[in-house]
């Protein structure tokens, strides 16, 4: 009897040992994203009610000021137990070089998580044959907007190619529309030159240059930063004033025809301008790129030396689970990383996406960090820049292929 | 041990640890980032983040890389855009600051508030500021709008947003424009030594006038510190950004130079009166060479602050508007976004040396004056 009491405390004692679990999630995501990670939080709390939970935000749009305080903490030796990177080879290319990261290989086996995730995306967040993060959301970066009731009094399609975007733009130039296309502050440009490109060089192009098979010096390479210049001569000239918001109303306002921009723009036309989809805005792949998925995710991952390492992996596995992904997506306006995502509790656009995430090729966005490390692609923005100003397709190919032998990624 | 008196005792003893503090956080961080510029930290990916990294000695060629490397024309022009801000800069703040402590001098009816008025800005951080001017300088709104209040289109000027330059020149004639001017200036110097009578001054300075427009003239147009010609100018997206700064800063140099005018005794002015000068005279003669020292700290002032901006440009630009950009705002994306410490490093420590150059000038005919007095 006395012996079963002794057993009892003791077991009381552990579990509430157990009980006094912590965990420190570090991300980026609060005003509109908040409410995303809180469903995530609440999930988990629901599974592990013991574990005090603390959110660790850093504001700052795309992680601008978080990955410097990280940056602190990691070199510090204070890493925090699990956190936000986008996925691919902004974590790849800046973390697990450096020896930082832990293996979840084993995790994605025990959670049986390589069927659900689509092969293309296992590979991007992939390495060396292991795999370093999990994601939580996927959003398309290809997508390019239109205003539908304004196309229609303008007599013009949808341009399918670049060359045909390129002559629509003359039709749009010659009825008075000043600027056909919309782009903003310098990550837009960036983003628009990265449909640019994909359209051109199709999606093995896109891989094979990033993985150093195709140098951005070949004559392909040069064109596409052509086409991309008279691309750009159809944009308007106040760019860089522009926030991706402001650039998107002049969609709605009928200033400019299109505009490529994530599928955060849907969430905007929806949420924000009370716009129906498919009526108030209209959308479609961007040009060239009809068959392709241009990726970026937000994904965790597990720092080596992360004090609380089990309850950590139980935050991955909730992250990385069904009810997970669908608690979380909605809220954030993306679409679930796993293909068995339950559809109904989906936006009209989230769910034309989940169709084209199950049935396209799969790459990697650049200016969202999933194809190239940091280090390329900070320094990458000047070199747009450079090119809009002085449209010297040669020189700024040449430019881009030395940061990419710097980076490390081709030779 | 007359040496070591209570007061002594007492005056090390408050004083120690803030030496320590300045010559370990102060000195002491300039020596070690002055090292790691001439390292190469951060420019293998892999090693920049590493718990132990490798790092090894390569002397100067993070600054020859900022100089005259391929991929680092960003900087180049960002030091162009920083001497231009700094000019134009200085000049709006003195021009608009004498003018307003001039209208105030006449001491018009409400002083104290106009004061208020014209000082309040400055109390303003740059963000701040930055946030409030980048509003009134968006494309379609405020400034540009201005127009149409008289019925006029309104402007579209692109304030912050333009990509065009004026007085473009290209970086491999830098140092050629540099020999000339240096060379020019010891011209001017040997012609007046030799108006002075000084033989020897004017030797020195003439020699070297003379070797350096040789060299200026057989060799400098052959050096080439880039593979092709590379332009840089003066950004007219700048010219936002020196209106927002100028309206911060202007009230400062408008408190310095009214504390200057009302210093000048009235004595001075009568006497000038009485001996006949008209009220421009009055200002020509008597009250703008009294004013010179207050334009010369100033200067000082607005220069440092001026080369070293970092939160206006942020907060009014972005962080990657190519034509806006200045050097600190490089130096805080090359070190915090692509991990290139060793580059950030050298970076600012160029940036320490254009301070430098305004600072010390100043500290040593500062402590040579406070010498003279004692």
């Amino acid at each position: 009897m006395k012996k079963a009491l002794l057993i009892a405390t003791a077991l009381a004692v552990t579990s509430s040992a157990l009980a006094t679990g912590k965990l420190e999630i570090f991300s980026w995501w609060s005003g509109d994203e908040g409410p995303a990670l809180e469903a995530l939080v609440k999930l988990y709390k629901e599974k592990y009610p013991s574990v005090a939970v603390d959110n660790a935000t850093v504001s700052g749009g795309a992680g601008t000021n978080a990955k410097a305080v990280l940056k602190t903490r990691m070199l510090g030796g204070t890493p925090p137990d699990s956190f936000q990177a986008h996925a691919g080879q902004e974590l790849i290319g800046t973390w697990v070089v450096a020896n930082r990261m832990e293996d979840l290989s084993p995790l994605f086996k025990s959670e049986g998580w390589s069927k659900v995730f689509p092969k293309d995306l296992v590979r991007l967040i992939s390495s060396k044959g292991k795999i370093w993060s999990v994601p939580v959301n996927v959003h398309r970066s290809n997508v390019m907007w239109y205003n539908p009731a304004k196309l229609k009094q303008w007599g013009v399609t949808v341009p399918k190619t670049w060359p045909e975007f390129i002559s629509t733009c003359a039709t749009l130039k010659a009825k008075g529309v000043a600027a056909p296309l919309v782009v903003g502050e310098n990550w837009t440009q960036q983003h628009l030159w990265e449909s640019v490109m994909i359209g051109t060089l199709g999606a093995q192009g896109w891989e094979d240059l990033f993985s150093g098979k195709l140098k951005f010096t070949d004559p392909r390479v040069v064109g596409a930063f052509t086409t991309y210049g008279k691309v750009m001569d159809c944009a308007n000239k106040d760019a860089s004033g522009l926030s991706w918001q402001q650039a998107s109303d002049r969609i709605i306002d009928g200033t400019s025809a299109f505009n490529i921009m994530g599928d955060w723009a849907a969430g905007y036309f929806t949420t924000t301008k009370k716009l129906a989809p498919g009526t108030g805005f209209g959308w479609a792949a961007s040009p060239g790129t009809t068959k392709t998925f241009v990726m970026l995710a937000d994904s965790f991952g597990l720092p080596k030396g992360a004090k609380n390492r089990t309850e950590t992996m139980n935050w991955l596995k909730v992250l990385g689970s069904k009810e997970g992904q669908d608690a979380f997506n909605p809220l954030k306006g993306s679409i679930a990383a796993r293909t068995d995502s339950d559809l109904s509790k989906y936006s009209t656009y989230s769910k034309s996406a989940a169709t084209d995430w199950k049935n396209s090729k799969i790459v990697g966005s650049l200016v969202h960090g999933a194809v190239a490390p940091e280090s390329f692609m900070s320094a990458f923005g000047a070199v747009i820049d450079q090119f809009v100003a002085s449209k010297n397709s040669a020189g700024a190919a040449a430019a881009a292929q030395q940061l990419a032998i710097r980076s490390g990624f081709s030779k | 041990m007359k040496g070591l008196s209570k007061d002594r005792l007492w005056s090390i003893a408050v004083l120690t640890p803030s030496i320590i503090l300045i010559a370990v956080f102060v000195y002491g961080f300039i020596a070690r980032s002055v090292y790691v510029s001439m390292t190469d930290w951060g420019n293998d990916p892999a090693q920049a983040l590493a718990e132990n990294p490798v790092i090894r000695w390569v002397g100067l060629a993070n600054y020859s890389e900022l100089f005259s490397g391929f991929l680092q024309g960003r900087f180049r022009q960002e030091l162009v855009s920083t001497i231009f801000f700094t000019v134009f800069f200085i000049l709006g703040c003195l021009g608009l600051g004498l003018g307003l402590a001039l209208i105030l001098d006449r001491n018009p009816r409400g002083e104290g508030l106009w004061r208020t008025i014209f000082l309040f800005p400055m109390s303003l951080s740059f963000i701040v500021t930055g946030t409030i001017w980048r509003w009134m300088l968006q494309p379609q709104g405020g400034v540009n709008q201005a127009p149409t209040l008289l019925g006029a289109p309104p402007s579209t000027f692109g304030w912050l947003s333009s990509q065009d330059a004026v007085l473009k020149f290209d970086w491999n004639l830098l140092p050629l424009i540099t020999a000339s001017v240096v060379g020019i200036v010891l011209i001017v110097l040997a012609v007046q030594a030799l108006r002075a009578g000084d033989r020897r001054r004017t030797l020195v300075a003439g020699l070297c006038a003379a070797l350096l427009l040789v060299w200026a003239v057989f060799i400098g147009p052959n050096v080439k510190m880039l593979p092709a010609p590379e332009l840089h100018g003066f950004n007219l997206a700048l010219i936002g950004i020196i209106i927002a700064a100028v309206w911060q800063m202007s009230g400062y140099t408008m408190a310095l130079y009214l504390a200057g005018l009302r210093g000048i005794p009235e004595e001075l002015r009568e006497a000038a009166k009485v001996d006949g000068a008209s009220d421009a005279g009055m200002y020509r003669f008597v009250v703008f060479p009294l004013l010179a020292p207050i334009t010369l700290s100033a200067m000082i002032i607005l220069g440092h602050i001026s080369l070293k901006i970092f939160d206006l440009v942020y907060a009014m630009a972005g962080p990657d508007n190519l034509s806006t950009s200045v050097p600190a705002l490089n130096m805080y994306l090359t070190s915090f976004r692509q991990n290139q410490f060793s580059l950030g490093a050298a970076i600012g420590t160029v940036l320490l040396i254009l301070v430098a150059f305004i600072i010390v000038p100043y500290l040593v005919s500062q402590f040579r004056q406070q010498e003279g007095h004692a």
